[in-house]
């Protein structure tokens, strides 16, 4: 047992930013826009640091994939308690078209060479809502997988996961290894503070290309264009019941 | 101190502003035909979607969270950016219409009704953080940015603005009132941590009350001399002061620079019960005077206590309490927390509870946190106010006493909850809104706890300001000399009185 976990953490616009669409309407607007880890993220490593606080594992890893900004946001996960970084270098064309398959892919490869132990992400990011990459990097490496994680506990060999789904909570027990993705009420993510900043500057982060990992990440998905919600329309008053009914007919509602 | 408060109709009858809210009537009809004309102005400033008439937006903007009643503005004005607001301000300045600045309506001393009517200038759409200085521990904010929003945005960076006054406001308005908080007895207030102000004069003219930038990059290399980053500067007179607790009576605040501390390492709280309200002042100045860095020490009373015991299913002990919060590091936070703890004991303290971890941290406070809705359950139906007095901590018992004794001599529900490090203390007055007798035997007390305040050296308002409700108790305060300076500023930055008219300075005609 390597008592490894990899935890990995998206930069993602951040979450109190008002969205704009480019006006060719190819994708939103980044250049300038604050940007920071993923909120479903953050709980991630937070539940990796305290997994190690309690010395139920041994080293916590945190893994990006993106272009040189990356670094930032994996210094904040080693500001909050991660011990080393792994950032896969991905820019220009590849890094717009990088989604949940290569990540997992990319995943999956580090896992085997880390002898990672655990896998533990955010159940989706805040900009794409796909909600797939724990999913598909546990069925690249045939892992059992507890997503939409509410409370985690190890027991030994295995894990316990309650997970929030639409019906209630579900308690499952997986083997280890497994992949994880964390939920909104796992968790409270701690604030970096100055001297963890501090510290983490001096903590090392790898760097390597997806091809260093036998990674092909061609994407077979195109997007074809990026819409802004319609504008809300003024309502219109009306004085009496029969104005309401007819009305709602006129519009094909009743 | 504001814990969630629910706006209260007419609670006071306050004559002033009935009357001026009457003769609104009168003077509009006068004012209409000025309004046609400037309206287009605005337009041609804001764009179309910058100007509104609508009755429930002017509802919306002409109160706060106090009990004054609304006094809508004329219109309402959205401008993006602080050349907008200069142009608008000249505009009503050649048209002598009242200027009302707006952040986000939580004060509670009613800053922003429009006694007179007017424009109010509603500045939310100006919400960037601009200019975080890590290494400088500052920032730069327009005044749509609250202070939730703030801490939010500099999350990654591992500061933090520490003034917390219970509500989500806005930073700008909060500089306008000289807004403090649970925070202030480690962090300070306003007043201590507003570096620079940019205002917009009531003739258009914008300054930078220290300077443009100029807090910013000159000074970085004092960061390396004293662990304790602090500005420094001989140049001028300290004009940033006059506007922080201005309430928009000498200028429009577009952004302020704010001081920014470390987001503490660990955080302890702790809960202590004491025999009577001395004991608890007592171990508060000792624990001062032990020289530690306390981050919060909350008073709250017997009655208070009791409130909260059977709103939230707790067993304090009731009597007198203690809530304490300790910032620091692992090693520093032992030894802080020990010294307190000593202190205590040696004045009869009991029950003496800490924790570090953030659940049992919120089940120790969850008395404190939930004070304003404990008060209002004890009278179901009712609305509560806040009064908002300081003195001397050496007097802080004896008023706190005192003012008991009037409570319960004239049959009214008061629980206590103060910042005690600062001297300063709220009574939740908790009042039946339909009772007019009561609501006049509640502005009474407010009145003869203002002077007895004023009595031991005091003040008549420590966090929420003056506003309309304080302006006579103010001239009480600081006696007609410097009540003749203040207005003689007045006189000078806004000859015309457009700026807020109404507040903090009593009219000349009274």
């Amino acid at each position: 047992m390597s008592g490894r976990v990899l935890v990995g953490v998206k930069r993602v616009i951040d979450y109190a930013v008002k969205i704009r669409v480019k006006p060719d309407k190819s994708s939103v607007v980044t250049d300038g826009v604050k940007h920071s880890m993923n909120p479903f993220c953050e709980i991630a490593v937070e539940e990796a640091v305290k997994m190690k606080e309690k010395k139920l594992i041994k080293e916590v890893v945190a893994v990006s994939c993106g272009p040189q900004q990356a670094q930032e946001t994996i210094r904040t996960a080693l500001a909050m308690g991660a011990d080393r970084g792994i950032h896969v270098e991905v820019t220009g064309k590849d890094y717009e078209t990088l989604g949940p398959l290569q990540i997992s892919k990319i995943m999956a490869a580090l896992a085997k060479k880390e002898e990672a132990q655990l896998i533990i992400l955010g159940k989706q990011a805040i900009d794409d809502d796909c909600n797939q990459t724990g999913q598909m990097t546990a069925a690249l490496l045939d892992w059992p997988q507890g997503t939409f994680a509410s409370e985690v506990s190890l027991e030994g060999d295995k894990i316990k996961v309650v997970r929030e789904v639409d019906g209630g909570l579900e308690t499952i027990k997986i083997n280890i290894p497994a992949v994880i993705t964390a939920d909104l009420r796992l968790n409270t993510p701690r604030y970096a503070t100055l001297p963890n900043i501090m510290k983490a500057k001096k903590k090392k982060i790898a760097n390597m290309k997806p091809a260093d990992l036998g990674v092909d990440i061609t994407s077979r998905l195109e997007v074809l264009r990026v819409d802004e919600p319609p504008q809300r329309q003024a309502g219109v008053k009306v004085e009496t019941v029969e104005d309401l009914v007819s009305k709602l007919k006129e519009a094909g509602l009743v | 101190m504001l814990l969630g408060l629910t706006p209260s109709r007419r609670l006071l009858s306050h004559r002033h502003c009935l009357l001026q809210c009457r003769s609104i009537k009168s003077e509009n009809t006068a004012r209409s035909t000025t309004l046609d004309s400037v309206l287009s102005a605005f337009r041609s400033i804001c764009g179309e979607d910058g100007v509104s008439l609508g009755e429930a937006v002017r509802q919306q903007h002409g109160k706060d969270e106090s009990v004054h009643r609304c006094c809508p503005p004329d219109v309402v004005v959205f401008p993006r950016c602080v050349e907008e607001v200069s142009a608008l301000a000249k505009v009503c300045n050649n048209h002598r219409l009242p200027i009302i600045p707006f952040g986000t309506g939580t004060g509670l001393e009613g800053g922003v009704s429009a006694v007179t009517g007017g424009v109010c200038f509603s500045l939310r759409n100006m919400d960037q953080v601009l200019d975080v200085h890590q290494e400088d521990f500052d920032v730069t904010v327009e005044p749509g940015v609250t202070r939730k929003a703030l801490n939010a945005y500099l999350r990654d960076t591992g500061l933090w603005f520490p003034v917390d006054p219970g509500a989500d406001a806005s930073l700008c308005g909060m500089a306008a009132t000289s807004a403090s908080g649970t925070n202030a007895v480690r962090y300070g207030t306003m007043r201590e941590n507003v570096l620079n102000l940019e205002v917009v004069l009531a003739d258009g003219n914008i300054i930078h009350t220290a300077g443009k930038g100029r807090l910013h990059r000159k000074w970085s290399y004092l960061s390396f001399l004293s662990v304790s980053i602090f500005r420094k500067t001989s140049a001028g007179y300290n004009l940033t002061n006059l506007f922080v607790g201005s309430e928009g009576t000498l200028g429009i605040i577009t952004k302020t620079t704010l001081r920014l501390y470390g987001i503490p390492e660990a955080v302890v709280s702790a809960v202590c019960s004491f025999p009577s309200v001395q004991a608890a002042v007592d171990s508060t100045v000792q624990i001062l005077q032990a020289g530690v860095p306390i981050a919060r020490i909350e008073f709250l009373d017997d009655v208070m206590i009791d409130a909260c015991n059977r709103f939230s299913s707790l067993s304090y002990p009731v009597t007198p309490t203690l809530f304490l919060e300790f910032h620091g590091s692992e090693r520093s936070l032992e030894e802080q927390v020990q010294t307190a703890e000593d202190i205590t004991q040696s004045n009869g303290g009991s029950d003496f509870q800490w924790a570090r971890d953030a659940e049992t941290r919120n089940r120790l406070w969850k008395a404190r946190h939930d004070a304003w809705y404990a008060a209002l359950a004890l009278r179901p139906g009712c609305k509560a106010y806040s009064t908002d007095v300081c003195v001397p901590l050496s007097r802080l018992p004896q008023i706190i006493v005192e003012t008991k004794e009037d409570l319960i001599k004239n049959r009214l529900t008061g629980p206590i909850a103060g910042h005690v490090g600062d001297g300063n203390f709220h009574c939740l007055m908790v009042v039946d809104p339909n009772d007019p007798e009561e609501q006049r035997g509640v502005h009474l007390f407010t009145e003869r706890l203002a002077r007895r305040a004023l009595a031991m050296d005091g003040t008549c308002t420590g966090e929420h300001g003056v506003g309309l409700g304080k302006r006579a108790l103010l001239c009480e305060e600081m006696g007609p000399m410097a009540v003749g300076v203040m207005q003689r500023l007045k006189d000078t930055l806004d000859p015309k009185n457009l700026m807020n008219p109404g507040k903090v300075l009593q009219p000349r005609e009274l």
